[in-house]
């Protein structure tokens, strides 16, 4: 009884001493949630409660069939299917090609190997539309305009370089003597890569991955220069199709981003520890 | 075991010719990416950039024509400038923003999980999700934006209809991202090692000392980190502008990517693009070399403690 009392009391004061924090907080929370807010009752309107003005907040009545509008409208499922391929292959090549590159700068000696690594730190700073033209031009004598290997191929050659110096930073703090210790016992190279420092990487193999995926998955310049036709286009893309000259059809185009954004949520939520620890890295390692 | 004995030397040069080459292997995908698909494409962009070129046909040797054109090209000096005052406003206005955010975070509250998710949570949605709830936000007539402002009595502006007030609303729209350099600087403030703080209590400093003395120099090198990246990514602006504005109204948002696309993509002229390209790589690699030779004067690292 006593211990509650005593309880409600810290907390009391704790309040009284930090309220204005919890007033900021709320303030802050609430510029940065309205939007979000926004976004989710917009999605649920009729045509007719779209434009009133004053806009209402809350809708009345709540039209969920706008969510399965969308796949009727334009190929939203199509659009699905490729975000997922381009998506998944995309962030294999990533973490495939990330952690073997990676692996050679941090455990192997090789004669140029700090210089090259200085250009690859060097090539992280490189604006992506100084590549842009070439590689277009690259892509169309391939033949590969409108399809997804130009938004796939290069992650599979180290992709982002960025990655590689994550992953090289995080290999250099293993120990070497579970290598040794495996080299005694007669594993190569190889195996000294796939059974000793890959399950030691886990944490880092994860944050490439996440931060692969969602760069992917969010991606709009990549699809907008190299897919043309709409039954190719990924989920970014398709969103522009609610616009047209005319009007747009905001309560389907709410709808649709709103289910683009789900998978970057969920993926948060789900992996909310690597995400924080890719932020650590990226943040203070970088 | 007797051939290690007889030879030391080759088999140790061996094993290290071995580990040479494994390590050429291991590294191979990415100097073929590099030649590809950066090497390759930067020094063709050069090129590109000194010729005529029109996609159809092969590039025809221009020597400095478009860069001749791009200065006295005032599309080009409009976009540059459009840019700019995106970065100087926004970048600042983010740094200074998120750095508050991140101090409000960092303090002893209860449920400070909740709040840290739902600040992030802006920076989970897709950059083009985002920009269209922007633009139905800033919707003149039907939007969130002016439908409050109405309820105060104000009658808001057009926002991206205005040629005022367009680039302001997309600096607005990227204040809505503070959330990402927010869990930057909070990652940081947590490495602050508390022994720091306690020295300047017991000198009988209060919040503010604290604040000045120990926690902005302590950050100053995450603050550098997010200026880089602000500054790299303020240079870069695309998807935002073509979206919302496509460049107008009257080119008060052609923002200089957007303004490359353009010759690039409507007009074919991929020589002329390459040449805007290379402007402006080298703006942003002047500016990012200045802003690094800066950093020596104001950003503090752990290892000047023990050279003084």
């Amino acid at each position: 009884m006593q211990a509650t009392t005593r309880t409600r009391s810290d907390f009391s004061r704790h309040i009284s001493q930090k309220w204005w924090i919890y007033l900021l907080l709320t303030v802050f929370g609430a510029l940065l949630t309205l939007p979000l807010f926004w976004l989710v009752s917009s999605s649920l309107k009729t045509e007719g409660q779209i434009f009133v003005v004053p806009p209402d907040w809350i809708p009345n009545p709540v039209r969920w069939s706008n969510y399965s509008d969308v796949f009727r409208r334009i190929p939203w499922g199509r659009g699905w299917l490729n975000s997922t391929i381009v998506t998944v292959m995309a962030t294999l090549g990533q973490v495939v090609s990330a952690s073997l590159v990676a692996f050679g700068f941090a455990r192997l000696r090789f004669p140029g190997r700090d210089g090259l690594f200085m250009v690859l730190i060097a090539t992280v700073m490189i604006p992506y539309h100084v590549t842009l033209i070439p590689s277009y031009v690259l892509f169309r004598e391939l033949g590969w305009l409108d399809t997804f290997l130009p938004l796939i191929v290069p992650s599979w050659f180290g992709g982002s370089a960025f990655y590689i110096f994550l992953m090289r930073q995080f290999y250099m703090r293993l120990s070497f003597e579970l290598d040794d210790a495996a080299r005694v016992d007669g594993a190569g190279t190889w195996r000294i890569f796939t059974d000793v420092v890959l399950p030691q990487s886990k944490p880092v193999l994860g944050v490439v991955a996440i931060f692969s995926f969602l760069a992917h998955w969010t991606d709009f310049f990549g699809p907008f220069i190299y897919l043309n036709s709409t039954e190719k286009y990924t989920l970014p893309l398709m969103l522009r199709l609610f616009q047209s000259v005319e009007s747009t059809e905001w309560a389907m185009l709410m709808a649709a981003s709103l289910m683009t954004a789900i998978p970057c949520i969920v993926l948060y939520f789900v992996a909310q520890r690597y995400f924080i620890q890719g932020v650590v890295f990226t943040g203070l390692k970088g | 075991m007797d051939r290690t004995e007889r030879s030391p030397g080759v088999s140790w040069l061996n094993h290290r010719r071995m580990e040479a080459i494994a390590g050429y292997l291991f590294i191979s995908p990415w100097i073929i990416g590099l030649l590809v698909f950066t090497l390759g494409p930067i020094v063709a962009s050069f090129y590109f950039s000194l010729t005529h070129y029109q996609l159809v046909k092969p590039p025809v040797w221009a020597g400095l024509a478009n860069y001749d054109r791009l200065i006295q090209d005032d599309l080009f000096w409009r976009a540059m400038k459009v840019t700019t005052i995106y970065v100087v406003v926004s970048v600042p206005l983010g740094l200074v923003l998120s750095f508050l955010v991140a101090l409000l975070m960092n303090q002893d509250v209860k449920g400070i999980g909740f709040w840290r998710t739902l600040f992030y949570l802006p920076n989970l949605v897709p950059l083009v999700a985002g920009t269209m709830l922007w633009l139905w936000m800033f919707n003149p007539r039907f939007g969130l934006i002016n439908g409050i402002l109405e309820r105060f009595g104000v009658e808001g502006p057009l926002w991206l209809q205005s040629q005022q007030w367009a680039l302001p609303s997309l600096i607005i729209m990227n204040l809505w991202g503070v959330g990402g350099a927010t869990l930057i600087y909070l990652a940081g403030l947590q490495g602050i090692p508390k022994d720091l703080y306690d020295a300047v209590s017991v000198d009988g400093g209060g919040a503010w000392a604290r604040l000045i003395t120990i926690t902005i120099p302590q950050m100053t090198p995450v603050i550098f980190y997010n200026l880089i990246l602000g500054l790299i990514a303020g240079f870069q602006v695309f998807a935002q502008p073509l979206i919302m504005t496509g460049g107008g109204p009257r080119y008060s948002t052609l923002f200089v990517v957007l303004y490359l696309y353009q010759n690039a993509f409507s007009n074919f002229r991929m020589g002329y693009a390459s040449a805007i390209a290379w402007a402006l790589f080298v703006v942003i690699l002047v500016l990012t070399l200045i802003t690094f030779r800066m950093s020596r004067y104001w950003v503090y690292y752990e290892g000047d403690i023990a050279r003084r």
